[in-house]
């Protein structure tokens, strides 16, 4: 990564930060239903490994937590908000919600609200590149808790047994909603569990987006050369309650406290104007441009958008007119 | 026209569609170097090679998941579980995922895979492989259930089904795959919605699907030496079920009766007895019965297995009640 890619990188981090903090005002507005499972203190995750990868070619799919990975696969993050507020205009067309962002365009294969469901989805779409003969990989985001889903192990297995070209990424976060790992989880360290199924995996600081990228450009190059799946581990911490409806009481104020000094926005921003690449002043300059661009075109976008049209309540259950259920063409 | 066994029949649909389409595939437990447990896919792993025809672990929830993935992205699975009660822990993806995806991603996605796999209540193979499961799937939006009574209907269903959209849920049955009928030489493709007249009839509908299709049949046999013309309606189509031709039907023959191989609660008896009451009352001279196994697990003693299960004797005797003959 060269200076200009870092400026870029910082800014989307920002950008994610403000998007999912507008997202919280949003809900307390009632503009946005439902569980809302916000990303901030994450950024680093999803930025350092998509940038390792090749974002709206690489297949991507994740668990509820999922609008900053739309974002970052290329999703515009106007229509990634329009489905937040329910809107025709949404990516799902309102049909979604926040937990179920869909942008196929851009490879961008899901949100899904089971907690481990993507994983065997993953692998399915690894093996479909494969027989398809394509360079794309599959990449699967979700937390540590889902880890500990069956399917999670039968995904590795056939993974590794079928050489899949599929990278599962956990984001560690120490959490499953309110319960701290090694009250649900035998072995904390996540990445050792890949060494049951002989899959290559590796363990990353995920508040550092220099640690993260290199991590995971070791792990995207291994699974895009043919030598099958592998299974990176991201250190991190979610700086708000698992969704809006939780209190976060369960966590130790120290604990936060440690974590909020290793913000992954703080630490790159800090970093480039260590190495004298922008000033204090360019990044106050950012993120006023963000927060405007969020005001004054994405919220009145999903204002004014309109809502879905009753009358296509039941469209997209089933295909429309597909021939063979009539009996075929003949 | 060639007679074939029903397995056979399966297993030529898949021979075609492989053949056409190098992006079909095959997947399931022993499918591929074993042929599987009912042969539906034998000699095709010599024919298509193991990247095609799959041999999973025994692995129901994530093979389905893994095959609903690959059909996001083009690839036109055919799943196999080797018997419906294993699909219970595959019921999460098919449910979830891929009845889901196409409505929650605003039409972006859709999973056109096909399972298949055989229900019923064979040779004393006890509670935990005796299920039907058939009421569970056809309640889920989104997704299309099948249920081929023959083998021309076997081959028909799953050509149909491996090139529709739409994920496609295929109940056969343990006891089937041996039943041998003609099925055109030339492709054929059933229609995936409908129902088909297998008997008709002038004084009563019996409403049936798969194994109760046979029943039925034998039992209008008997019938007719009662002097009772019955009509025989195969509800091959579960999900969606065919209004039209039940009340098509109800309104020929004013009389209902549905022949159904599950327990009673919440099953196509309700479902088709609900749409009866919806569509066509007034058509009514009888209140319409339901023929339906004992709700219990499925016993392993022979005599109570069999004490289980409707037979067409019991179809008969329901039919003579509701004329006042019995
Ligand atoms: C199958 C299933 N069980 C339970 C839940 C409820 N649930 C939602 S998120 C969650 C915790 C998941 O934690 P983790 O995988 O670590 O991801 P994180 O939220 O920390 O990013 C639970 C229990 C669910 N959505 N799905
Ligand atoms: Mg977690």
């Amino acid at each position: 990564m060269n200076a200009a890619d870092k400026k870029r990188l910082l800014r989307e981090m920002l950008f994610a930060r403000r998007f999912e903090e507008r997202c919280y005002e949003a809900y307390v507005e009632r503009k946005i239903g439902g569980f809302l499972h916000l990303y901030p203190g994450q950024e680093a995750c999803v930025h350092g490994v998509m940038e390792a990868a090749r974002p709206g070619h690489d297949y991507v799919i994740t668990g509820y937590r999922d609008h900053v990975h739309a974002i970052k696969c290329g999703s515009d993050p106007k229509v990634v908000m329009a489905e937040l507020f329910g809107k025709e205009t949404g990516c799902s067309k309102g049909r979604g919600g926040s937990m179920h962002i869909f942008d196929v365009d851009k490879r961008f294969m899901g949100g899904y609200a089971l907690v481990g469901g993507p994983f065997p989805l993953a692998a399915g779409m690894a093996k479909a590149i494969k027989l398809k003969g394509g360079d794309e990989i599959a990449l699967c985001f979700l937390g540590d808790a889902a880890n500990n889903q069956g399917v999670f192990h039968e995904s590795l297995n056939m993974a590794a047994v079928w050489k899949l070209p599929v990278l599962y990424v956990t984001e560690n976060n120490l959490y499953g909603i309110g319960t701290r790992i090694e009250r649900s989880t035998a072995v904390l360290d996540q990445y050792k569990r890949a060494c049951g199924y002989d899959i290559p995996s590796a363990q990353a600081d995920g508040q550092d987006i220099d640690e993260v990228f290199k991590a995971a450009k070791k792990a995207v190059d291994h699974v895009r050369s043919g030598k099958g799946p592998y299974l990176l581990e991201l250190m991190t911490y979610r700086y708000r309650g698992h969704s809006m409806s939780d209190s976060n009481a369960y966590r130790e104020k120290e604990e936060e406290k440690e974590w909020g000094k290793r913000d992954p926005i703080i630490i790159l921003r800090d970093r480039l104007i260590e190495a004298g690449e922008i000033s204090e002043e360019d990044y106050r300059t950012m993120d006023k441009a963000i927060i405007d661009e969020i005001e004054n075109e994405i919220i009145p976008f999903c204002e004014e958008s309109p809502e879905p049209d009753v009358s296509e309540l039941e469209k997209y259950v089933l295909a429309e007119n597909d021939p063979y259920v009539k009996g075929g063409a003949q | 026209m060639a007679e074939l066994m029903y397995w056979e029949a399966i297993r030529r649909a898949h021979d075609e569609e492989m053949a056409r389409d190098p992006l079909v595939i095959a997947m399931g437990e022993d499918i591929g170097v074993a042929g599987g447990t009912y042969k539906a896919t034998s000699g095709l792993y010599d024919k298509y090679g193991e990247e095609r025809v799959i041999d999973t672990p025994i692995s129901e929830g994530g093979y389905t998941g893994l095959g609903i993935g690959a059909s996001f992205i083009g690839v036109r699975p055919i799943i196999e579980i080797m018997s419906v009660n294993f699909a219970w822990l595959a019921t999460d993806q098919i449910v979830n995922t891929a009845a889901k995806v196409r409505y929650m991603s605003g039409g972006q996605l859709e999973a056109p895979v096909v399972i298949r796999s055989p229900g019923g209540t064979a040779h004393q193979l006890g509670a935990q492989h005796s299920a039907r499961m058939e009421k569970v799937f056809m309640g889920i939006a989104g997704l299309r259930v099948v249920t081929p009574s023959s083998p021309r209907q076997a081959y028909g269903l799953l050509k149909s089904a491996v090139r529709c959209n739409d994920p496609v849920f295929i109940n056969e049955h343990e006891l089937m795959y041996n039943m041998k009928d003609e099925v055109p030489d030339e492709e054929y493709f059933m229609p995936l919605e409908g129902s088909e007249v297998a008997r008709e009839g002038a004084d009563v509908t019996l409403f049936a699907y798969n194994i109760s299709v046979h029943w039925s049949l034998q039992a209008a046999e008997e019938l007719a030496r009662h002097g009772i013309n019955a009509e025989v309606i195969d509800l091959y189509a579960l999900a969606p079920l065919d209004r039209e031709g039940i009340k098509a039907s109800v309104a020929k023959t004013h009389r209902a009766v549905i022949v159904e191989e599950a327990e009673a609660p919440v099953g196509v008896g309700s479902e088709v007895m609900a749409i009866i009451n919806e569509e066509c009352f007034f058509e009514l001279d009888a209140p319409p019965l339901r023929v339906s196994a004992k709700n219990v697990p499925i016993p392993y003693n022979r005599t109570l297995e069999k004490a289980s299960i409707p037979t067409a004797k019991d179809v008969v005797n329901a039919v003579l009640n509701m004329f006042g003959k019995g």
